[in-house]
């Protein structure tokens, strides 16, 4: 869960205990020494008790996100890092040569990196070739919450990459699209602007996880084939003024 | 006398001043701030070791919220 764009620390705060998220997104930026906001978030972060991934939001080389991801490890004292190169200002898609090379340098540092990829299936297979265990693709735009766009290349990568962990990273608008993924099998969502910009944050990060339950629940349970035509529930046999051939 | 970009913007240092005592005279808690110049990490390990030099372009940064 992203911990950007709150109303109100507070408010992130409840929102974070409402989902019960196993890992929160923090970031780096530059700081004066008259401000004391980022140790202040930084404390109510730690308060939380939960696992911490800082990002590399912003980078557009790959020695942006080298450095960025060293100094996140010193700062937040954690190997792990969301590895993000961005190619494009206007639709925020990753550089996916660039993320492949950073990601390739970070794990020889010794990170664990999680990397914000999209949907190409050869990509991913190319991460986890440099040795990520978790690969990130986006459902849609950064902060347009509008779902899941490419279902069937989202499918596509469950099916080719059975062991990797996968998580929908970005465009995550509605519960509903979070179950949708869950559903096609993926092991977690990461969602902040549906959750942050929404009239009652702590309710839709709870109904998020609901809705993560649910997906994951239907997923496991083996959901049933899709059929072409209508075919009754209803038993047929012994229904009421049937004939034959009629 | 040097001049370096400390996040961006230009300031004036004292001749053969390490990073380290940068950030103490300038008011940074070097246990909570990262730094990298010229956009290379620089450990808190190598503080007092790494002096600056004219024309260093230097980042330092602190958490923040992110998605």
């Amino acid at each position: 869960m992203g911990s950007a764009l709150y109303p109100s620390p507070d408010v992130m705060r409840d929102a974070i205990e409402a989902a019960g998220a196993e890992l929160v997104t923090v970031a780096l930026r530059r700081q004066s020494p008259q401000q004391a906001s980022g140790s202040r978030f930084w404390e109510l972060i730690r308060e939380l008790n939960v696992r911490v991934l800082p990002n590399t939001a912003g980078c557009r080389t790959v020695k942006e996100a080298v450095a960025t991801a060293q100094m996140a490890r010193e700062l937040f004292e954690t190997n792990w890092i969301k590895l993000e190169v961005i190619g494009d200002d206007y639709t925020l898609q990753p550089d996916t040569a660039a993320l492949v090379e950073a990601a390739d340098i970070l794990i020889k540092e010794g990170f664990e990196v999680l990397p914000y990829t999209t949907e190409d299936l050869i990509t991913a297979q190319k991460l986890i070739d440099a040795g990520c265990r978790v690969v990130m693709p986006w459902g849609s735009y950064i902060g347009s919450g509008r779902g899941l766009v490419n279902k069937f290349a989202l499918q596509t990568l469950r099916a080719r990459l059975p062991d990797a962990t996968l998580i929908v990273d970005a465009g995550l608008g509605k519960p509903s699209e979070a179950a949708h993924a869950m559903e096609l099998g993926f092991d977690a969502v990461l969602v902040n602007s549906a959750i942050a910009l929404s009239a009652d944050p702590p309710t839709m990060a709870e109904a998020f996880a609901n809705a993560v339950e649910a997906g994951r629940a239907g997923y496991e349970a083996g959901l049933m084939s899709p059929r072409d035509m209508a075919s009754p529930s209803t038993p047929t046999l012994g229904t009421p003024f049937w004939h034959a051939g009629t | 006398m040097a001049t370096v970009t400390v996040n961006g913007e230009t300031t004036d240092i004292t001749a053969e001043e390490t990073i380290g005592a940068f950030l103490e005279r300038s008011g940074y808690d070097r246990s909570k701030v990262a730094t990298a110049i010229n956009g290379l990490f620089v450990s808190r390990r190598d503080y007092d070791n790494r002096t600056l030099k004219d024309g260093d372009e230097i980042d330092i940064v602190a958490p923040m919220q992110g998605g």
